[in-house]
C-alpha cells in the first residue's frame, strides 16, 4: 500500500524541465520578436500618421459604427437563440418530418455564405413588393436594418441550434435514466439537470458564434447599413489613407478580446465545482 | 535532404517568377472596375466592354503595347494600383483633388454631366436640394457623386450601394426615391427594359471640387512616363478620329465634353 502511495506521488510530480536552449526554444523566442516588432512597427506608423483632423471628423462616425454592428449583432443574437430552440429541439425529435425540416433549415444557413443570405433577403425580397405589400411586409422588407436583421437572426439560429444540440447530447443517457427514476419529469430534468451541465459545453462555442457575427456583421454596408466596416471604407475612400483601415481592425480586435475575456470569466465562475 | 529539397524548390519557384515578371515587361496592365455601363461592364459571358474599354484597347495600339485587363471592385481600385495589381486605371474615374494626393491622373478622356433620375410616377420637380429635401436618394458609394449628394442634399437620406446596378434595383423596387449618377449611365439604364419604371428629372451642374475635371486615366504617383505616354495617345486618337468612331459606337452625343 505504501508503495502505492510513492508511485502516485512519482506520477503527479512531473521531472523538472530541462532549461538550456533546445531547437523549439530558441524558434519560438524568433518568433514572438518577430511578432513583437510587427507590433511596434505598427504602433510607430500609427504614431506617425497621427491625424488630429482626421480622428476629429471620423472618429464620430466609427463611434456610430461601432453602435451599428454591437446593436445589430446583439439583436440577432438574441433574436436566433429564441428561434434556435424550437430548431434544436426538431433536431432531437423523434418526429422525422420535424427533424428532415430542421435539418434542412440548419444545413441550408451554414452551407450558405451569409453575404449571399444577406443579399437575397434584401434584394431577393425587394423585387417581389407587390406580393409583399399585399400582404403587408413590405414596410419591414423596405428598411434595409430590418433585413439585415432577419438575415443574421436566421443565420445565427442555425449555428445555436447546433451548438445547443451538440451540448444537450453531450450529457450521458445515463442522467435521463437516473432521473426517470427518481420520477423526475422530463422538462424538470432538463432544466435542472441536463442544461446545467449542456451549458458548460455550449459556452465557448457560443462565445465564438458571437466573435463570428461581430466579424461577419462587416458585410452588412453592400445593403446599405453603415456599420463599422462601412464608416471605415467611407473614411477610406475620402482619406485613401490606410490607417482608417488599421483602426477598424483594431477596434475589432479589441471588441473581440473583449467578449472572449468575458467568456473565460464566465466559465471560470461556472465551473468552480468541477476545479480540484 | 529534405530541406535542402525545399530550398530548391522554392529557388526555382522564384526563378520563375522573376522570369515571368520579365516576360510581362512589354504587356501594360489596366484596371478597370466592370460594373459601370456602358463604359465598362462584363458581358454574360464574361468578356469586358464598354467605352472605356474600347479607349483603353486604342490607346494600347496607339502607344504599340500589349495590354491585360485586371478588374477590380471601385472601392479597392486605388489601393490596387498602388499596390502594383495594374499600372493605370481606366475605369470612369473623375479626376478630384483627393484623389490627386494618391495617384496622377492624364488629361481628362471625356466629361459628362450628372443627373437625377426617380420612378415615373414621381413628385420630384427638380434637382436642388428643396426638391429632393426629405427623398431617399441611392448613389454609389466612394464616388463623386455620393460626395456631391452627401454635402448638397442634407435634408435628405443618402443611401450608399456597392456598384451601380444595386440602387438600380433598389429604385425600381420602390425603396428609393431618387438616384444620383453620370448622365450617360443612368441614360443608358433608362433606355433598357430595367429601366421602364423611371425617368430623368434632371441633370445637375458639376461642381469642380466635387466632380473634379472629367474623367482621366490613373496612374502610380510620379510615374511620369507612363502619364505621358497615354497623353499624347489620348491627344493622337482624339486627333485620328478613332475617338470619334468609338464615340459614336455607344453614344449619340460628343462626350469629350468642353
Amino acid at each position: 500500500m505504501s508503495s502505492a502511495v510513492q508511485n502516485s506521488e512519482v506520477v503527479d510530480r512531473p521531472p523538472p524541465q530541462a532549461r538550456g536552449w533546445p531547437r523549439e526554444r530558441v524558434v519560438g523566442n524568433a518568433l514572438v520578436a518577430i511578432w513583437a516588432l510587427f507590433g511596434l512597427g505598427l504602433l510607430l506608423f500609427l504614431i506617425r500618421a497621427w491625424d488630429p483632423e482626421l480622428f476629429a471628423k471620423y472618429a464620430p462616425l466609427y463611434l456610430h459604427g461601432i453602435g451599428v454592428t454591437l446593436s445589430l449583432v446583439a439583436i440577432s443574437i438574441v433574436l436566433g437563440a429564441i428561434l434556435s430552440l424550437p430548431i434544436a429541439y426538431a433536431r432531437m425529435s423523434r418526429n422525422s418530418v420535424l427533424r428532415a425540416l430542421s435539418y434542412a433549415y440548419v444545413y441550408f444557413f451554414r452551407g450558405t455564405p451569409l453575404l449571399a443570405q444577406t443579399f437575397l433577403i434584401y434584394y431577393g425580397f425587394g423585387s417581389f413588393r407587390p406580393f409583399l405589400e399585399t400582404i403587408g411586409l413590405w414596410t419591414f422588407f423596405r428598411e434595409a436594418w430590418y433585413c439585415a436583421i432577419l438575415a443574421f437572426s436566421l443565420n445565427t439560429a442555425a449555428y445555436q441550434a447546433e451548438i445547443l444540440r451538440g451540448a444537450i447530447e453531450s450529457v450521458p443517457r445515463g442522467q435521463w435514466e437516473s432521473a426517470a427514476s427518481l420520477g423526475l419529469s422530463k422538462f424538470l430534468t432538463l432544466r435542472k439537470i441536463i442544461l446545467p451541465q449542456a451549458l458548460i459545453v455550449a459556452l465557448r462555442p457560443y462565445g465564438n458564434e458571437i466573435i463570428l457575427m461581430i466579424k461577419g456583421s462587416a458585410i452588412v454596408a453592400i445593403i446599405t447599413v453603415y456599420d463599422l466596416m462601412g464608416e471605415t471604407r467611407r473614411a477610406y475612400s475620402r482619406t485613401f489613407d490606410f490607417q482608417t483601415y488599421i483602426w477598424a481592425a483594431l477596434i475589432y480586435l479589441s471588441m473581440v478580446e473583449t467578449l472572449r475575456h468575458g467568456v473565460e470569466w464566465i466559465e471560470r465562475r461556472i465551473t468552480r465545482h468541477l476545479k480540484r | 535532404m529534405r530541406i535542402g529539397m525545399r530550398i530548391a524548390l522554392a529557388a526555382s519557384a522564384i526563378a520563375l517568377a522573376i522570369g515571368a515578371a520579365h516576360a510581362e515587361e512589354k504587356t501594360l496592365k489596366i484596371g478597370t472596375e466592370g460594373a459601370y455601363p456602358p463604359f465598362n461592364n462584363l458581358t454574360s459571358d464574361g468578356k469586358l466592354e464598354g467605352f472605356d474599354i474600347d479607349i483603353a484597347k486604342a490607346l494600347c495600339d496607339e502607344m504599340k503595347v500589349k495590354c491585360e485587363f485586371v478588374t477590380q471592385d471601385w472601392d479597392g481600385i486605388i489601393p490596387a494600383l498602388q499596390a502594383g495589381k495594374f499600372d493605370a486605371i481606366v475605369a470612369s474615374m473623375s479626376i478630384t483633388p483627393e484623389r490627386m494626393k494618391k495617384v496622377d491622373f492624364t488629361n481628362k478622356y471625356y466629361n459628362t454631366p450628372p443627373a437625377i433620375a426617380a420612378p415615373k410616377d414621381t413628385d420630384i420637380k427638380g434637382v436642388t436640394k428643396e426638391d429632393l429635401a426629405g427623398k431617399t436618394i441611392g448613389v454609389q458609394g466612394s464616388t463623386t457623386h455620393f460626395n456631391y449628394s452627401e454635402q448638397t442634399y442634407t435634408d435628405s437620406t443618402i443611401k450608399p450601394y456597392p456598384t451601380a446596378q444595386e440602387y438600380q434595383l433598389d429604385l425600381a423596387n420602390g425603396r428609393l426615391d431618387a438616384v444620383n449618377d453620370d448622365i450617360v449611365v443612368v441614360q443608358q439604364w433608362l433606355d433598357s427594359p430595367e429601366g421602364a419604371c423611371c425617368k430623368l428629372v434632371g441633370l445637375i451642374k458639376p461642381v469642380e471640387e466635387i466632380h473634379g475635371k472629367g474623367a482621366g486615366i490613373a496612374v502610380r504617383k510620379g510615374d511620369d512616363e507612363l502619364r505621358e505616354k497615354l497623353n499624347a495617345a489620348i491627344t493622337a486618337i482624339r486627333e485620328n478620329g478613332k475617338y470619334k468612331e468609338i464615340n459614336d459606337k455607344y453614344f449619340k452625343f460628343d462626350v469629350y465634353g468642353g
